[in-house]
């Protein structure tokens, strides 16, 4: 091998099949020669079996088993062909500059600012007035198209379908009786009528939970909203609205999936770990004569992650 | 082209020419395109052999496999909302109510012959995809191969990144199980972050509030035609500039400024090139087959807002988002009526603009602060421009460190601390990460300086005993098989035959070899 290594590079026109570039880099291009038509062969086995296996509807791991395989093994043969079969080379390629002669430059540059400079300038009028046209043409078409992607928000993101004494439902529609959870448990509920529609995904789902089995205070101000131990707070994380499904009943936490952000639901869902940023907003109860679950009023801030026309 | 030889098969059909009917039909064609020259040229175009250069090739015969995977699974997958009763061999699932695209994914998985081995292989290209891009960016960064003239190739490719990472992220909602509808809500909730236009931003998109009945619809088109297209446009416009200024080199023996050595396209880089094809598509087929990837079945669809919860992971390429929403603290803002939500645009938002537009940026940042206006067709050793190499390794640490921020629970259960104290160690981690990394490279890089030859194969010592005890170590001499004796490169044959006849003047015109 270094006997070639300063040799001077032979002219391309004596290339014959003696020059050292144009030998295969296979010491034994034969036997080579051999083992990659072993590997082909072997691909075409795979590739038949791999129809064989669509045929009788044979499973996953068969098929791209059978396919992978024979594509690999063509790969390889492919490959070695390339590398050992081939003249080695290397080769050398000339590299030209990108850039042109000065006169070119200078003959595009005066096409560009000259002539088409110039003819604006001579125009002024127009060369605005078609800008002016197009800049509106160009408003006019996004605006329309922008706008009837969507409706606007307007205050679908402030309310939901929470009202006063709305019953609390559960994913069937079925009413919560007070004697429904024991303590310790607890259930996603719905505003009643709006258990399936798009709205108890985003905005109405809301968890209930049996802390206690007397009436509790999670904060000043919510005095009655827990009764007979029972509070509700908004199921949408303030963080990114995940729904905050895990409750950890031993520490009367509510944990968010996503970002493990925990509320304290004995003292207003406050978090007290994670990225929320807010209390899960709490939903008043009262139990009804009948000993129903209700709200007593909807939720008093908007549920959710927050945006920029949140008050 | 003279004095050819022709031998007896063709003069028997002297009338079509020495080069038969392939002659005649590339006749015809440049007769009406004129082909013939730049073809030639195009055949004769020199890649470089060295291996960091496959990277790119990788993500492209991915994205290959990512179009046929795809077409296959448009025949069947149905991008509705709408609830259907799903009746089918996965009995877990049978009799249930979900939407038509979950059920249509799970058919994919179950009852169509070599579905859920496109599904799974088209995930597995789609993660090789964008780990591949991000690879060969790194290749490119660490190289200088960015640098004048091609900052235009680097943006390109940053942008393909970036739609690649998008059209990953609205592929796996497509299905619409557990995982997708948790991801689609936090994509929902990041838009509603921006400040001003968020929630029209939202609402635009999605048709309304989330999650809407149009959403799955928009998300087809945009994940099957509209980005697959501009991929690909600019793909080809990535490929046609790397063929119009040729490719960069690392500096060796007959390698100039002037010059790129290496095989030519035809028929050598060809041949192994769409090997590698066979390659990448044959690893894909068999991770496909044996690497369960995605189990929608076990995730459940995701109307079911009553379930609890999975704990959900993204796909990996987004775990610097979901690592940084995570560690960023509950800052909300608000004032005059109005609210900013800190806690999601920093980390969501203003964190990956910064780092891409930084990246978009670097080429002429770098420019600028080493006044370098020159033109560079040869590579750099890392080692040698420290300052860059430590910067991207501290970027590199950053968003390492983000990732791993993805997965604060996992950690915390698995090492058995408090979240609490795994949160503070990432928040410490993240915050310094970037100047370790920094330092750390930038150390070795320097370290590497002074070390001649480093990287190269070391010989071993030879010790010997004298008669008088004395110990005298020797370096050995170098085995034949570790030198590395390299030919001169030579310019592209265009004829490889034993009795073509030479000395053609006319054809090596304009061909010359190294200066040595
Ligand atoms: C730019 C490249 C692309 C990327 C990064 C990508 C990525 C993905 C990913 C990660 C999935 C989820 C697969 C799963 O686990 O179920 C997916 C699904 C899908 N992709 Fe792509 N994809 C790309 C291009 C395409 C193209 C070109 C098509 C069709 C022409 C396509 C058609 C589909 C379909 C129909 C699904 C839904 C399959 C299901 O739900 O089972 N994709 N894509
Ligand atoms: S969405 Fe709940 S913590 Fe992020």
């Amino acid at each position: 091998m270094s006997e070639h290594e300063h040799r001077e590079p032979v002219s391309f026109s004596r290339a014959k099949a003696t020059d050292p570039h144009m030998q295969p880099a296979a010491k034994d291009p034969v036997g080579m020669e051999r083992r990659i038509a072993i590997l082909f062969i072997l691909a075409f086995g795979l590739f038949a079996a791999f129809g064989a296996c669509y045929w009788v509807n044979a499973s996953a791991w068969t098929l791209g088993a059978t396919m992978g395989g024979g594509l690999l093994l063509l790969g390889v043969g492919l490959v070695a062909w390339g590398k050992y079969l081939m003249p080695k080379g290397p080769f050398v390629e000339e590299r030209h500059d990108m850039a042109s002669s000065s006169e070119d430059r200078d003959a595009f540059a005066a096409t560009i600012v000259e002539r088409g400079g110039g003819i604006v300038k001579r125009r002024p009028v127009l060369g605005g007035l078609l800008g002016a046209g197009v800049g509106v043409f160009s408003l006019v078409a996004i605006f329309p198209l922008l706008r009837s992607l969507g409706p606007n928000p307007g205050n679908t993101l402030l309310v939901t379908d929470w009202k006063k004494k709305a019953h609390l439902v559960d994913s069937t529609g079925r009413r919560i009786h007070v004697d429904d959870l024991s303590i310790g448990s607890a259930v996603t509920v719905f505003p009643k009528g709006y258990e399936n529609d798009d709205q108890a995904q985003s905005m109405d789902q809301t968890i209930l939970i049996r802390i206690a089995d007397h009436d509790i205070t999670t904060q000043k101000g919510r005095e009655t909203w827990g009764p007979q131990g029972y509070v509700a707070y908004s199921k949408l994380c303030t963080h990114l609205g995940c729904p905050v499904g895990l409750y950890e009943r031993e520490l009367k936490l509510l944990v968010c999936p996503c970002h493990q952000s925990m509320f304290d639901v004995t003292n207003g869902a406050i978090p007290n770990f994670g990225p929320a940023p807010r209390p899960l907003p709490q939903l008043p109860l009262y139990v009804d004569s009948e000993g129903y679950l209700r709200a007593q009023n909807g939720f008093d801030e908007p549920v959710g992650p927050g945006f920029w026309e949140r008050k | 082209m003279t004095d050819i030889a022709v031998n007896t098969k063709r003069a028997k059909k002297a009338q079509a020419g020495p080069y038969g009917k392939v002659g005649q039909a590339l006749n015809g064609l440049d007769d009406r395109l004129g082909v013939a020259k730049g073809g030639r040229t195009f055949m004769d175009k020199i890649f470089p052999d060295h291996w960091s250069f496959m990277l790119g090739e990788i993500a492209l015969y991915s994205f290959v496999v990512l179009l046929v995977t795809g077409i296959f699974l448009t025949l069947y997958y149905v991008p509705s909302s709408s609830i259907v009763t799903y009746h089918g061999p996965y009995l877990p699932l049978d009799g249930q109510k979900f939407s038509e695209a979950y059920a249509s994914s799970i058919n994919l998985s179950f009852s169509v012959r070599a579905g859920l081995l496109m599904r799974q292989m088209h995930h597995w290209a789609c993660d090789i995809f964008v780990g591949s891009i991000v690879v060969h960016m790194c290749r490119v960064f660490f190289t200088g191969a960015f640098r004048k003239p091609r900052e235009l190739n680097w943006s390109i490719g940053l942008t393909l990144l970036t739609l690649a990472i998008v059209n990953g992220f609205i592929g796996y909602s497509l299905p619409d199980d557990l995982v997708s509808g948790t991801g689609i809500r936090i994509a929902y909730s990041i838009i509603l972050s921006i400040p001003v236009v968020g929630t029209h931003l939202a609402f635009w998109l999605f048709g309304g509030n989330f999650p809407g009945t149009v959403i799955l619809g928009r998300f087809y088109a945009i994940h099957i035609l509209i980005l697959p297209l501009v991929i690909l446009g600019l793909v080809g416009a990535h490929l046609g500039l790397l063929v119009r200024q040729k490719h960069t080199q690392f500096p060796g023996e007959g390698r100039t400024e002037k010059n790129v050595v290496g095989s030519p396209m035809f028929p050598i880089f060809m041949a192994k090139t769409t090997g590698f094809l066979f390659l990448v598509g044959g690893a894909i087929a068999l991770l496909g087959a044996f690497a369960q990837i995605n189990p929608i079945w076990q995730f459940g669809p995701y109307d079911n807002i009553a379930k609890i919860s999975y704990a959900v992971q993204p796909d990996w390429y987004m775990g610097f988002l979901d690592g940084a929403l995570r560690i960023f603290p509950a800052w909300s803002f608000h004032s005059f009526g109005y609210t900013i939500p800190i806690e999601v645009l920093f980390p969501a938002v203003i964190l990956p603009g910064i780092v891409f537009t930084l990246g978009y940026l670097w080429p002429n940042l770098e420019a600028r602060i080493t006044k370098d206006d020159e033109i560079h067709n040869l590579l750099d050793r890392p080692r040698d421009r420290p300052h860059r190499t430590a910067a991207g390794a501290g970027i590199l640490s950053l968003l390492f460190m983000l990732f791993i921020a993805s997965s604060t629970d996992v950690i915390a259960n698995y090492m058995h601390i408090s979240l609490n104290e795994v949160l503070i160690a990432m928040r410490v981690l993240v915050l310094v990460s970037p100047f370790i990394g920094y330092a750390v490279a930038y150390y070795i890089c320097k370290e590497l300086q002074g070390v001649e030859k480093a990287g190269k194969r070391k010989t071993h010592n030879i010790v010997t005993r004298t008669a008088t005890g004395e110990y005298v170590t020797v370096a050995a001499p170098m085995n034949v098989n570790d030198m590395h004796a390299e030919l001169h490169a030579v310019p592209v044959p265009n004829y490889i035959e034993d009795d073509a006849v030479a000395a053609s003047a006319s054809s090596t015109a304009g061909v010359r070899t190294v200066d040595r």
